[in-house]
């Protein structure tokens, strides 16, 4: 801070002191640094128990109940754990967890293999790295309503080039290359626009924990003579690993939540075969407004993911202290 | 200090105005809320003489068709007062009734002399009564609407085409009154080099996120003997809903997808079953009859090009009920005013001047006008589809029994899993599980 600048603030804090009546800056005056301390925190605060914490625990109420959002003036019961048993026991959400771990699994491993081979090779630093790295990184940065819209366009056995450029390589008619329609490609179809769309996200993580292994010990690697593989395995990866770990933990935790593309591309179909958990969710609270199993199936999947999430940061952890 | 007491003043002032000014403007104003699709521009125009005569204004807040039941159930299920007027899906009128968003017209309409039996008939059961078959009105029938069918006139009419069809099947290639007959139709152009290029036999409904599929395969099911429930004992389902006719129009229904669609209908709605005739694809089109002013003035396909025909039969002859009926939301602090709307909006000039700009109405005196069968090409197949309606469950939990239908359908037909008996005995458990929880049965 320059001089000028200091006085300033100098200037503006003494005429805020002056303007302060008395009985307030005593009561000020009074107050402990911590208590000042609270007292700059508590607006952040209280708007954080408004909109995350109270939701939460209103959800965790209503999941014990019958309460349903489109019948307000119904009595609310409580039901027990008997909204948790029912999901629990409910074969059609079981299938769709199993398909959102589908999902969940191949999009991170596709990603994350992609993802680092595009950031190891971007690493090179040859000429027009700098472009090619903005090109890589556009997908991410399109609307997934845009890119939904974009792929389904693209996915048309008629007129789409995903179609076409298939049939080119495989001979197969593009009327045959149903990707959306048939029940063994639609869900890789939606691994496929998922993993172009964010495999930039973990390029771009993995190329900054590339970047900050100190060229010296690559400079040492060469002074005993370590091949370029044994350099990859034992520098490069375990180096990176950390943050190869954190892109897996974004991505995981935003797959689990996969919504929107399943929506613009199959709307969860056919039959039910990408119907994730979301979906299921949203139908269950917005379309059949059974809001307490609804809410017991929201606390289900957020404790499913807090448990991994947390069962995995340690693991994070004891990777990095290495 | 006197100036500070001016500017004090000024400011007072100035925030009086400010919020009371667009409370006096909208006084004078109503929301009416709907779909955004072509009937809604039609009304905004008609509504145009509304304001004209009353001074009312009125604003418009239309939702596109795949979030209008999120977005307008969320509003009522609020207590929203977002809307005045509402025109709402026929099936929401069972949870509406029941939860109080709607206001019971029945004293109203006999204050104002406004007469049921002056509507079609199925448009009042289908859009205004809750319970069904009941004289307890909800809303006044607005825009009618069934699933019925367009062709391409013009390759029916090519005569080597017709000579080719009769060789092969005995009979003229025409507008189809039998669903062999639309099948046969089907199969004919299916893959059939027209005019150089490709094109396939039908398009019909297979959408899985809304409500697609089922508004498909109820327009075919109830030709076969498809039943909600038994006629004698409410909610009783076995044997009704999945009777061995019913299994067999859904057979059929995926015969039809299985032989005759383009590639790629596996999520067809209204939007892409209409884009599919547009663009010269199909040979017939299942599609609501709001479509069809649209595509009759269409440069590539409208015109002579085009033809329409109500539902074909098999056993029974029934078509799928569309549209909806406008209510006045109980949240709103204009009631009067909504009310205003609908008395204006239900008189014989105003339906008549509806219709001319591309409404649907369901007045008795409008659509049994005797120039109304050649008032428009399609008119004479709207008339014919709208006797023969029937509508899916308007229960208030209708949206539970939409999604299992939804699933148990589009895996049989789309998906191929299973047979159409354990499609339709998976939904009978799934609807009868919905009942038991309203406690139904």
């Amino acid at each position: 801070m320059t001089i000028s600048q200091s006085s300033i603030v100098e200037k503006a804090a003494d005429a805020t002191a002056r303007a302060t009546p008395s009985s307030v800056a005593r009561r000020v005056r009074g107050l402990s640094d911590r208590a000042i301390a609270w007292l700059f925190i508590a607006p952040a605060i209280t708007l954080l128990l408004a909109i995350n914490i109270f939701p939460l625990l209103w959800a965790v109420y209503l999941s014990f109940t019958n309460y349903r959002a489109n019948r307000p003036n119904a009595p609310v019961l409580g039901v027990g754990f008997g909204n948790y048993q029912r999901v629990l026991n409910d074969p059609d959400i079981w299938q769709a967890m199993q398909t959102t771990a589908h999902f969940v699994f191949w999009t991170i491993v596709l990603q994350t293999v992609i993802g680092f081979t595009l950031a190891y090779l971007i690493d090179r630093k040859f000429r027009g790295h700098a472009f090619w790295t903005t090109i890589i990184l556009i997908p991410m940065m399109l609307s997934p309503a845009v890119v939904g819209n974009f792929w389904r366009f693209l996915y048309e056995p008629q007129i789409g080039l995903f179609a076409y450029a298939v049939s080119l390589v495989t001979g197969i008619p593009t009327s045959d290359i149903q990707m959306l329609g048939n029940v063994t490609l639609a869900p890789w179809a939606i691994i496929i626009v998922d993993t172009w769309m964010w495999t930039p996200y973990v390029m771009l993580i993995c190329l900054a924990g590339l970047r900050s292994i100190p060229d010296y010990i690559y400079e040492a690697a060469e002074v005993d003579r370590a091949s370029p593989w044994r350099q990859f395995w034992s520098i490069t990866v375990p180096m990176a690993l950390p943050f190869i770990m954190l892109a897996v933990l974004f991505r995981g935790i935003e797959n689990f939540k996969m919504f929107d593309m399943v929506t613009l591309l199959t709307g969860g179909g056919p039959g039910s075969v990408t119907e994730v958990a979301s979906i299921t969710l949203k139908r269950a609270a917005f379309e059949s407004w059974a809001t307490g199993r609804a809410s017991a199936f929201a606390i289900i999947l957020f404790v499913a993911v807090f448990g991994l999430a947390n069962i995995y940061v340690k693991a994070l952890n004891k990777v990095k202290q290495r | 200090m006197q100036k500070t007491s001016k500017a004090l003043f000024g400011l007072a002032t100035a925030f009086v105005m400010s919020s009371a000014l667009p409370n006096l403007a909208k006084a004078d104003e109503l929301t009416l809320c709907w779909a955004a699709w072509d009937p809604a521009n039609a009304l905004v125009e008609l509504s145009k003489d509304f304001t004209a005569k009353t001074g009312t204004q009125m604003m418009f807040e239309f939702v596109p068709w795949t979030s209008y039941a999120d977005r307008f159930l969320n509003e009522l299920n609020s207590h929203g007062k977002l809307c005045d007027l509402i025109i709402g899906d026929s099936q929401w009128i069972g949870g509406s009734a029941e939860n109080g968003h709607y206001v019971k017209l029945n004293d109203f309409f006999d204050k104002e002399g406004i007469k049921m039996d002056d509507f079609v008939p199925a448009t009042v059961v289908g859009y205004s009564e809750w319970p069904k078959n009941t004289p307890n009105y909800w809303a006044l029938p607005a825009m009618g609407d069934v699933v019925g069918w367009t062709y391409r006139k013009d390759w029916f009419e090519k005569p080597e085409l017709q000579k080719e069809f009769k060789e092969k099947y005995g009979h003229d290639l025409a507008a189809p009154k039998t669903y062999d007959e639309l099948k046969q139709i089907a199969e004919f152009f299916q893959k059939r080099q027209i005019d150089g290029k490709t094109v396939y036999g039908a398009s019909i409904y297979t959408e899985r996120g809304s409500e697609g599929i089922t508004m498909g395969v109820t327009n075919v099911l109830y030709d076969w003997g498809f039943q909600y429930e038994n006629p004698q004992k409410p909610y009783d389902m076995e044997g009704f809903v999945n009777s061995a006719d019913a299994v067999k129009g859904l057979e059929f229904y995926k015969s039809l997808y299985d032989c005759c669609t383009p590639p790629g209908s596996s999520n067809v709605y209204m939007v892409e079953s209409a884009d599919a005739f547009k663009s010269g694809q199909v040979a017939m089109q299942m599609n609501f009859a709001f479509t069809w002013p649209g595509l009759y003035k269409d440069e590539k396909v409208g015109g002579d090009r085009i033809g329409f025909f109500p539902n074909p039969a098999e056993k029974a002859h029934f078509a799928q009920l569309g549209g909806q009926g406008i209510s006045v939301v109980s949240y709103s602090d204009k009631r009067d005013a909504a009310l205003q709307y609908i008395k204006w909006f239900a008189q014989p000039d105003v339906q008549a001047k509806w219709w001319e700009l591309g409404g649907f109405s369901c007045l008795n005196s409008v659509v049994n006008a005797p120039g109304f069968a050649k008032s428009q090409p399609y008119a004479q197949a709207f008339l014919d589809s709208m006797a023969i309606v029937k509508d899916f469950w308007a229960e208030p939990s209708y949206a539970s029994l939409l999604q299992a239908m939804q699933k148990r359908v589009h895996n049989y037909v789309v998906a191929g899993n299973g047979t159409a008996q354990e499609a339709l005995d998976g939904l009978v458990k799934d609807w009868s599980d919905v009942f038991k929880d309203d406690g139904k049965i």
